[in-house]
């Protein structure tokens, strides 16, 4: 597996060459990874067995008892053989207690009852346990929609309460974090929000206080969590007793449309799903990939998604920063770039734009001259920190190296051409032009600049809106060179556009019509021509992506 | 007719001029079994021990040489620990105190033959934490002991290194249940571990091979190895060999500890020869066997079971509560457990749903709280006799009460589930009646 991330564990992936038993699970023979425990094991054959502290990537604890079946073994002979019953199939001594089912591992001949009578009193037992303490304030939390208390007591539990003693009161809206609040009358204990903390992200600082019923999650003295993945504790924990700032209160999770898409925060690419509801990101969540993310994301990346909605983002084609249209922007770019040589023009374009945006800049950039061009992107590096983030803040600069656009060193040569005049029309796409090492002064000088992006750019004389990731289609390669798809999760504000439909029209206006309708048309004509992306076609990068061979990323 | 007491491992305790220094233990024959066992195979220790038949003392009365067994040293090639269970925390129980205070180089003695036999070269005592004094008296046995060269480096010039360290309890009834006190031996809450896989013969104590054993089991092995374990297991009855200490509190009137053979008496002949019968000339009511958590017996209870007879074949009879031998298979048998050796005994005046009230609020305080049935259960059931004890419940409730200790008892990480609901399930079973006539008392008035 290529995930960028370790597990602490894989439960839930059998490794290769691990052999297959034979198990009968209600009645039925299946075959199964030896050793994979009973709850992922059934999974495969949706017999769905009801957990709260099981997670296929952190530790067994096997503390909140839901996951109870009923288990045999085959009934041996003197011999140590398994006595075959009629239909050839072992006979099953069953066990007369309940057995966890995360923390049994399937053997040869095992008998799994899922459904049985007992294992439907255990759930039923579990569940009234969990919910006679609980403070029942679904109406206002936020895990409404998505807890599996709620989908559990509809399932498994029982309507009347039998309950009559006065609950036990703990700490409500607890600061625990930068970006957490805790509600310890939620709180189940099923310490995965721990094991989590300790195991994957290395940071050891949440823990119970006192016993029994009274046990209450807290952080030690002095700690927080703060690290940058403590929003998927949120993700993790079952009922709402962790919730994230950023979100809570904020939308009914029944509201959501969600997206498959990417995060665009690294080089990584974590799987991700876009909520939204009426073009406004609300949040973002990871989408497992085990190629790439498995269950996980940074909250750096989570909350990258606020940019979109701030209120400076450009909606309208402007000239000279006044308001215009498409059409006169575009014409009027296309005749002024007619003025130029090749070695006047340079183009500063962005590894965070998709593979097909700039592969019909590459187009665009021949059409102004090619090679003469000089061309760019702009490398932004953070630091890797071990788990999922990568070094490269930028999400295509693979895309971006194969596809032509980035030249290292050009970036450089621009900056002086600019600041000697020697470069006299820049077109600037997604990036700031300030990080670009270009003042103010040396593009006031410049006689046009052409700013294509979601924030206004004040020394340009054309400035055009385009979308964000939320709002286009596209694909990007990761870091580790996967092909991975973006996808619309809601509209581009007022007239922004897809940098692709802004390339392909100036194209269209200097002269140069290329019959690209859709991205999927943007794709095809790419795949048409790079070697790397032969035999592909977008949907064929599915929602999961696919391993491109670094060999053809790089050549 | 008072019946002897078999005193092996109480032998000196009491005894006018016994002193717990090692010289006093050892002018009277202390650590010369030690002496013999270095001599030895560890195979043959392990085999004569397996041949005592020796039953843990800690309270499930797993046979200890068979536990012993599960350490193949030849296959292992991480460290075999031992640990000593000195947390006695079991309501009622009040044996391994005394050892530790008044003959502490008994159980390190039996501890250092232990470790030997199994090859364990870094062992733990884990004393409960309101034992200070019994700590400082065991921290002193030890040094006592690396001063004659008894403990340390190569005891008694054979060249086997031996460590004992003394661990104060964190203060809690779980840290007794042995992978709770190895998760609080590593520094950690005591969080009871899954098993499987975390049993400690496997993975114990750092994820390494280890022994548990408690107090009097592990001075056992003393005396197993001084007379031989064919002969030790001629004490006592076949699978219920040796002696055992029984911690006699409540209604009678000479509660203490007594050490006979096991199944040597009955419980009749426990509370009324031995102990003086029932305080006040009252009359018994219910007696619990094993330690709180021992389902209780009741007084005229009757007791259908399988008895070995003189031409050894086995007949079903049926006796009485008096008739019960102190033995881990007939208490069994009857429905309770031999468990820790606590024998509480209570009489007419006893309210049963105070007695239960007060034995539910004990574990409804010491559920770690880890798991669900267990932590939310605990507190329901304290909950719910308190009331009753107070009047303010009715009979639904002694209905609700039973019901929720048989949502626990078998679906928990640790036997605490089966601790907390047996007492409940017993006494609401057995004293019916009275729980729903004192339940709806207050409501009545
Ligand atoms: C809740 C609970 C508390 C326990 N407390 C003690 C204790 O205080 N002392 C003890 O020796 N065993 C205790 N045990 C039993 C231990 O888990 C373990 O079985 C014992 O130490 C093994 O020793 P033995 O084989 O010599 O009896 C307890 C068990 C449970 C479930
Ligand atoms: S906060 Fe959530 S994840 Fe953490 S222990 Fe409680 S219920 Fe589990
Ligand atoms: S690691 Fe990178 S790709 Fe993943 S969530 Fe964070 S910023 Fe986004
Ligand atoms: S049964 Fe009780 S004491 Fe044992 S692990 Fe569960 S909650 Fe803790
Ligand atoms: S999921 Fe198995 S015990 Fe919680």
């Amino acid at each position: 597996m290529s995930c960028a991330c370790k597990n602490p564990f894989n439960h839930d992936i059998a490794t290769e060459n691990t052999p297959m038993v034979n198990v009968q699970i209600d009645g039925e023979w299946v075959q199964v990874p030896k050793g994979m425990n009973i709850v992922a094991a059934a999974e495969r054959f949706s017999k769905f067995i009801p957990h709260y502290c099981y997670h296929p990537k952190l530790s067994v604890v096997g503390n909140c008892r839901m996951c109870l079946i009923e288990m045999g073994t085959p009934k041996m002979d003197a011999n140590r053989q398994p006595i075959l019953a009629a239909d050839g199939k072992p006979e099953i001594a069953w066990m007369p207690r309940p057995q966890i089912g995360c923390a049994t591992q399937v053997s040869e001949g095992m008998g799994i009852r899922t459904e049985s009578p007992l294992v439907q009193e255990c759930r039923k037992g579990v569940m009234e346990f969990l919910l006679i303490n609980h403070p029942l304030d679904c109406p206002i939390c936020d895990q409404a929609g998505e807890c599996k208390l709620q989908e559990y007591s509809f399932e498994h539990g029982q309507s009347n309460s039998r309950f009559i003693e006065e609950k036990v009161t703990k700490p409500k809206n607890v600061d625990i974090g930068e970006r957490i609040v805790l509600d310890d009358e939620r709180c189940i204990m099923c310490s995965r929000c721990i094991r989590f903390s300790k195991e994957f992200a290395n940071d050891d600082v949440l823990g119970f206080t006192q016993r029994g019923s009274h046990t209450t999650l807290a952080v030690y003295p002095g700690k927080r969590l703060d690290n940058n993945y403590s929003l998927n504790t949120v993700d993790i924990c079952p009922v709402g007793a962790l919730t994230s700032k950023d979100f809570r209160f904020k939308m009914r999770v029944w509201f959501l449309k969600e997206t498959k898409s990417i995060c665009t925060g690294c080089a990584t690419g974590c799987n991700v799903l876009v909520g939204s509801r009426e073009n406004e990101v609300h949040r973002l969540t990871p989408r497992e990939n085990e190629e790439v993310n498995s269950l996980w994301m940074c909250d750096q990346g989570r909350l990258g998604f606020h940019e979109i909605h701030e209120d400076n983002r450009l909606t309208t084609p402007l000239i000279n920063g006044i308001k215009s249209d498409w059409s006169s922007a575009l014409t009027q770019i296309a005749q002024q770039l007619h003025g130029f040589k090749p070695e006047q023009i340079a183009i500063i374009a962005s590894a965070r734009m998709t593979n097909e945006e700039l592969f019909l800049l590459s187009g665009l950039r021949k059409a102004l001259g090619g090679e003469a061009v000089l061309c760019d992107v702009i490398e932004r590096l953070g630091q890797a920190d071990g788990i999922l983030r990568s070094a490269d803040l930028n999400p295509n600069s693979n895309g971006a190296k194969l596809l032509g656009i980035a030249n290292p060193g050009k970036l450089n040569e621009i900056r002086s051409g600019v600041s000697n005049g020697s470069i006299q029309a820049l077109l600037i796409f997604n990036e700031n032009a300030n990080e670009a090492g270009l003042s103010i002064e040396s593009l006031k000088k410049t006689a046009l600049v052409i700013n294509v992006g979601m924030r206004l750019n004040g020394a340009a004389h054309f400035n055009l809106p385009s979308s964000s990731f939320a709002e286009k289609r596209g694909t990007m390669i990761n870091g580790k060179g996967r092909l991975q798809r973006l996808n619309r999760a809601i509209a581009a504000p007022d007239q922004a556009r897809d940098d692709w439909e802004i390339i392909r029209d100036l194209k269209a206006a200097m002269g140069g019509g290329n019959g690209i309708h859709t991205v999927e048309e943007a794709f095809k004509a790419m795949a048409a021509v790079i070697p790397a992306f032969k035999d592909l076609t977008m949907s064929k990068v599915g929602d999961l992506g696919v391993e491109l061979t670094l060999s053809s990323v790089q050549s | 007719m008072a019946i002897a007491e078999t005193r092996l491992i109480f032998k000196h305790i009491d005894s006018p001029g016994y002193t717990n220094d090692i010289d006093c233990y050892i002018k009277n024959g202390g650590y010369t079994t030690l002496r013999k066992a270095i001599t030895m195979k560890t195979a043959e220790i392990i085999s004569e021990v397996k041949a005592s038949g020796l039953r843990g003392r800690g309270g499930a009365g797993f046979p200890t040489g068979v536990k012993w067994g599960f350490i193949d040293p030849s296959k292992n090639t991480k460290p075999v620990y031992l640990i000593c269970n000195a947390d006695e925390s079991e309501p009622g129980t009040f044996k391994d105190r005394q050892i530790i205070h008044k003959d502490p180089h008994q159980l390190i003695e039996g501890m250092i033959i232990s470790c030997f036999a199994n090859n364990v070269k870094l062992a733990y005592l884990y004393i409960r934490g309101e034992f200070p004094e019994g700590a400082k008296i065991l921290e002193r046995a030890c040094d006592e002991a690396r001063q004659k060269n008894l403990l340390g480096k190569n005891i008694l010039g054979t060249g086997y290194d031996l460590e004992i360290y003394i661990h104060r309890g964190a203060g809690a009834y779980i840290c007794g249940e042995e992978t709770g006190l190895i998760e609080s031996l590593e520094g950690k809450r005591a969080y009871p571990r899954i098993k499987p896989p975390y049993f400690p013969a496997v993975l114990g104590l750092y994820m390494c091979p280890t022994i548990v054993n408690n107090v009097e089991t592990l001075c056992n092995v003393i005396h197993i190895l001084q007379m031989g374990g064919a002969n030790f297991a001629k004490l006592g009855k076949p699978n219920n060999t040796g002696t055992r200490v029984l911690c006699v509190s409540g209604d009678v009137v000479k509660p203490g500890y007594y050490e006979f053979e096991v199944g040597a008496l009955t419980l009749g002949q426990l509370i009324y020869d031995v102990c003086g019968g029932i305080k006040n000339g009252k009359k018994l009511k219910a007696i619990i066997p094993g330690g709180s958590s021992a389902k209780v017996l009741k007084a005229g209870e009757r007791y259908k079971i399988k008895q070995k007879q003189a031409d050894g074949t086995m007949a079903d009879v049926e006796i009485a509560l008096e008739d019960i031998p102190m033995d881990f298979d007939t208490m069994a048998a009857v429905g309770s457990m031999a468990g820790s050796g606590g024998v509480i005994v209570m009489d007419e005046t006893r309210s049963m749903p105070d007695c239960l009230a007060n034995i539910s609020e004990f574990y409804a305080h010491e559920s770690c709280g880890q798991c669900t049935p267990c932590r939310e259960g605990s507190l329901w059931m304290k909950k719910i006799t308190s009331r009753i004890r107070d009047g303010k419940a009715s009979v639904e409730d002694v209905g609700v009460l039973k019901n929720v200790a048989d949502n626990i008892a078998g679906r928990t990480i640790c036997a605490f589930g089966e601790a907390c609901s047996w007492p409940v399930q017993s006494f609401v079973t057995k004293f019916k009646e009275e729980f729903e006539t004192v339940a709806g008392n207050g409501a009545k008035k």
